[in-house]
């Protein structure tokens, strides 16, 4: 509407009556907009950083894991020998008697985790808008995560059967 | 639909809902589970006192209804993995959500005396 690029070849303005004059002319020149995307003093030197591809296909890769990982927990704990009524730490016991699933049950733990909390982290980044509120939630988001995975990982490490 | 949305509803936009809202479930209730489960490094006491609240009819409605949200993430979750990598993913979306849906029905309805016969023999006498 306000800018001066329409111009016919004779010099007048093409911006007819209908649009109404142009607000800005030589003397009053239209406030210069930068180029999107344009390279700044700030602009690292390379934009194309992979870290949200990576955190994609992360997404994608530890969801195909975690099927099998998840759905196997499942049927374990809650389908197979009486479902839930059979857990107990004799149970527990039991199952991280083998290095197996503690294996699976470390893999679960660690993709689980990081797979939610990136989803989170998504989650965040689209609804929370003010600077400080998005600081402020992902930082609860982090220090959770690392609290949890780290605590997990000390428990299937250090799992003492004969506590007492 | 207010005007310049980018919600555009039906199936893509409904499935990517509850895909959020399961996904966000689930990481809450794995946070609280990885501390239940802590719970075995205090005393296999505290651990069973814990677990055995687990096993009350109430719960294990929570449970069914945890292992629907986690059913539908992982099937739907292979659903937008087959969107993205293949190439006729796109314009099968729609019919993969209902395969999605369906799947999810029969493991519902397989998962209903595993989950819950237990608190129903409770509540009604075996
Ligand atoms: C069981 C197998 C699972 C599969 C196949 C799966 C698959 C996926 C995929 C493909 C996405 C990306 C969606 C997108 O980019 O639009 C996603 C997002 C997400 N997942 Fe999972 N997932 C699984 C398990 C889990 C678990 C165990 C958790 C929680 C700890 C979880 C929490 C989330 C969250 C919070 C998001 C972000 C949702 C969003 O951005 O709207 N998922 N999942």
């Amino acid at each position: 509407m306000s800018d001066t690029t329409l111009t016919k070849s004779d010099g007048t303005s093409g911006v007819g009556p209908v649009e109404g004059a142009p607000v800005y002319d030589v003397d009053n020149p239209a406030p210069y907009i930068e180029a999107p995307r344009k390279r700044t003093s700030k602009t690292p030197r390379s934009t194309r950083g992979n870290f949200e591809m990576a955190a994609w296909l992360f997404m994608r890769l530890s969801g195909v894991v975690l099927v099998v990982l998840v759905i196997g927990h499942l049927l374990i704990q809650l389908v197979l020998d009486g479902g839930v009524s059979k857990v107990g730490f004799a149970f527990v016991a039991g199952r991280w008697a083998s290095p197996f699933w503690q294996g699976w049950d470390l893999l679960m733990l660690w993709l689980a985790m990081l797979h939610g909390a990136n989803g989170l982290r998504t989650v965040i980044n689209d609804y929370a808008e003010r600077p400080q509120t998005r600081m402020w939630l992902k930082g609860l988001l982090y220090a959770a995560t690392v609290f949890t995975v780290l605590l997990g990982t000390l428990v299937i490490f250090t799992f003492d059967p004969n506590i007492r | 639909m207010p005007a310049g949305t980018l919600y555009r509803g039906r199936e893509g936009m409904w499935s990517w809902v509850a895909h959020r809202v399961t996904g966000v479930l689930i990481f809450f209730f794995l946070f609280v589970h990885v501390l239940d489960t802590a719970l075995v490094r205090v005393s296999p006491e505290a651990y069973d006192d814990v677990v055995s609240t687990y096993k009350t009819p109430i719960v294990a409605l929570l449970e069914y209804g945890l292992v629907a949200a986690i059913l539908f993430h992982a099937l739907n979750g292979l659903r937008v993995i087959a969107v993205d990598f293949w190439s006729k993913g796109p314009r099968y979306q729609k019919q993969m959500l209902w395969t999605v849906v369906g799947i999810w029905v029969v493991l519902m309805v397989g998962a209903l005396y595993p989950v819950l016969g237990h608190a129903v023999r409770e509540l009604f006498g075996s």
